[in-house]
């Protein structure tokens, strides 16, 4: 019998630290490990015993490529404890300073780190060799998501405008009035950016999971709503905790999630949120996915980067709404007196799901708090892809054996540093 | 005649957000640019193509937070002509080093992880230069975009990189930008932290929290807690200004302490 073993001790291209083990008995795999080796930090630790205004100045640094989802999860957890409503069109400034995190998170992710795979190259400069005009639109297309959080929050990693109570300080309307041009030039990108994403050569994976994501009455989830899966559950933020269980399992720094009462994984993300939320889907989202091949329901996670075109699309549309409609909150924030309490929220991060709890004192001090990261729930999912995965491709060399893998874990975009926050693949063959 | 060789330039992470490499990725055009002039050898997040060492330029983002991260960064060190930390993290131990000198790290491990002996993770999150000698540091959480392409440019130029390391009050009166202390009594660290920033948060009417570490003559930092109890922040309160993004800086670090001595009289 022969025995391979499979080592990928840094996956590449990803958000963070981690590796992959695979032994091989025959053609039996008898041991799979998702290692995260990212190394813990004890944001919820150092979190209690801090002020809730703080908050919102902390969490963003678990990621920096998704701070202001940290933001926003804190900020609307802790406004609905102290029952604080923030100014007039804090609302849709907030869904636009997301979408600004949507659009950079996701080209991010298509062009620099996901897309060289497919083309076979090993990054995004080599890419830009071959093909400049293609990298140079994408990173402009990027630019102008970074250039919004950046417009509101005052800079696009971890934006310092945010407040419980709504923003600091509110941009001029001339100022977001600024953008138009570019969103309606990066708009026009995205129906070629969507047949770029067909054309590339991916394996058909079909599966069957049970996505998740939020969903909300009238629009494309990212601020409010409420728990959806396509198993049918329903649940709400403050259910959270009872819906879906934590375990800790030994190579890992970061916590899996599963669904409490089948102990199943989950599966969030964009494509979970296209599936859930096809009727919501924006015109121009909706082009792109039908020219990308993307019907719901589609279960294959092979279609990821399809729906991160799909939803940077509606990222956009939703941008040129809300400026075109935009009257600078005023004045920019209200006064968030502190309650006694415990605050749930989850917001839509670029990649998923991401659940807050805080436990608050009477006079604004923090507690406790739990952070459960998309990525930490979707850590269970991507083993279990693997395991599925593997077993068809084992014929193949190491070399392309171990990029196969790290596509299937790239297909969740993980953020490692959120997860503990990825790929050392490891194939041991026997 | 033979192209003179490009210089050799490593990016590594220890325990971080990610956001110090991202102002790399960040950086769009010029990144296309710099990668003419360079060639990036090793960068986890953005290559699959990894070549081993030596590197003439290396940056390294984040804290030593691990004993496997002590034995990796004098290895990084060993295999690196240049060594340039980048970030709060990597300079002063980060949002992470709260945890320090705490006397609680057990307690937060098992504050966030079921099985902590699952769990390997050294007492106190260090600065790089607790272990290994810095060729330069910039600080900042993160990092300024500027200030690292400008430092990288000049590495090449063979030329040493000058980074400011004047207060953010000064840059605020420079830009004009009203006084959030004097207009509306925020508590602000403008007077004791290095600008890079660009004064940003006065310039969204609210107080400094300190992401670029301390001045290079922090000033008066007793006098600024003693003006944070006036404009009325308990002891406790004003040592957690300092105690924050960079309060393991060793300037930030004492005013801090100082101040919660203050709150538990003897």
């Amino acid at each position: 019998m022969t025995h391979r073993s499979v080592e990928v001790p840094v996956i590449a291209r990803v958000e963070g630290e981690g590796a992959l083990h695979i032994t091989v008995d025959g053609d039996e795999i008898t041991d799979l490990r998702l290692e995260i080796y990212e190394p813990p930090r004890f944001f919820e630790a150092f979190l209690a015993g801090r002020h809730f205004a703080e908050v919102p100045d902390i969490v963003p640094r678990i990621c920096g490529i998704c701070p202001v989802a940290y933001q926003m999860s804190a900020i609307h957890g802790l406004e609905m404890l102290f029952g604080v409503t923030p100014p007039e069109g804090t609302r849709e400034l907030r869904r636009l300073m997301y979408c600004g995190e949507w659009i950079e998170s996701h080209i991010l992710h298509v062009f620099l780190l996901a897309a060289p795979d497919f083309l076979g190259y090993p990054n995004a400069i080599e890419l830009a060799k071959v093909r400049p005009d293609l990298v140079k639109m994408a990173l402009q297309i990027k630019r102008v998501g970074n250039d919004l959080m950046a417009a509101i929050g005052g800079r696009e990693i971890h934006p310092v405008s945010p407040r419980v109570g709504g923003f600091s300080k509110a941009p001029r309307r001339r100022d977001l009035e600024a953008f138009l041009p570019r969103l309606a030039w990066a708009l026009e990108q995205m129906p070629g950016i969507a047949d770029f994403v067909a054309s590339l050569p991916a394996p058909a994976f079909p599966r069957p999971v049970e996505m998740v994501s939020m969903v909300n009455e009238g629009e494309y989830p990212m601020n409010e709503g409420s728990m959806a899966s396509t198993d049918g559950r329903r649940w709400t933020f403050e259910e959270y905790e009872t819906i879906t269980n934590e375990v800790h399992v030994e190579h890992s720094n970061a916590l899996h999630s599963v669904m409490a009462d089948t102990q199943t994984p989950y599966f969030l993300g964009p494509l979970a949120r296209v599936n859930l939320n096809a009727e919501r889907l924006t015109p121009v989202a909706r082009e792109c996915a039908e020219r990308a091949g993307l019907h719901v329901p589609e279960v294959d996670p092979f279609f990821s980067m399809a729906a991160r075109v799909v939803e940077t699309a509606l990222a956009i549309e939703e941008s040129v709404r809300i400026i075109e409609g935009y009257v600078p909150p005023d004045p920019p924030m209200a006064t968030a007196k502190p309650r006694a309490g415990r605050a749930m929220w989850a917001t839509e991060a670029p990649r998923g799901t991401l659940y807050h709890r805080y436990d608050v004192a009477q006079d604004g001090t923090i507690l406790q708090a739990k952070i459960v990261p998309p990525t930490s729930q979707n850590l269970r999912h991507m083993e279990e892809d693997l395991r599925l995965f593997v077993p068809d491709v084992l014929d193949r060399p190491d070399e392309e054996l171990t990029r196969l893998c790290e596509m299937v874990v790239r297909n969740y975009d993980p953020c490692i540093s959120c997860a503990t926050h990825f790929l050392r693949l490891d194939v041991e063959r026997r | 005649m033979i192209a003179p060789k490009k210089p050799r330039v490593a990016v590594f992470k220890m325990a971080s957000c990610d956001g110090c490499q991202l102002q790399l990725l960040d950086a769009e055009d010029a990144l296309l640019e710099l990668a003419g002039a360079i060639d990036i050898v090793n960068f986890a997040e953005a290559s699959s193509h990894i070549e081993p060492g030596p590197y003439d330029v290396t940056l390294v983002e984040g804290s030593v937070s691990t004993p496997q991260q002590e034995e990796q960064i004098r290895e990084i060190r060993a295999e690196s002509e240049v060594l340039v930390t980048i970030g709060a993290c990597a300079t002063s131990g980060g949002v992470q080093a709260l945890r320090n000198a705490t006397g609680r790290h057990e307690e937060f491990v098992r504050t966030v992880y079921p099985t902590p002996e699952y769990v390997a993770s050294l007492e106190d999150s260090h600065p790089i230069a607790d272990y290994v000698p810095v060729d330069l540091e910039l600080t900042g959480c993160p990092v300024d975009r500027g200030q690292l392409l400008g430092a990288i440019a000049a590495l090449l130029r063979g030329a040493v990189p000058r980074v400011s390391t004047v207060p953010v009050c000064v840059e605020c009166k420079r830009r004009g930008y009203v006084c959030v202390v004097v207009a509306k009594g925020e508590p602000c660290l403008g007077p004791v932290t290095r600008t890079g920033c660009g004064a940003l948060c006065p310039s969204v009417d609210r107080g400094c929290y300190g992401c670029f570490g301390p001045a290079q003559e922090p000033g008066n930092t007793d006098a600024l807690g003693r003006r944070f109890i006036e404009l009325g922040l308990s002891p406790r309160e004003a040592a957690d200004r300092f105690r924050f993004i960079t309060g393991w800086a060793p300037a930030f670090r004492e005013a801090s302490e100082d101040l919660r001595r203050e709150e538990a009289p003897a």
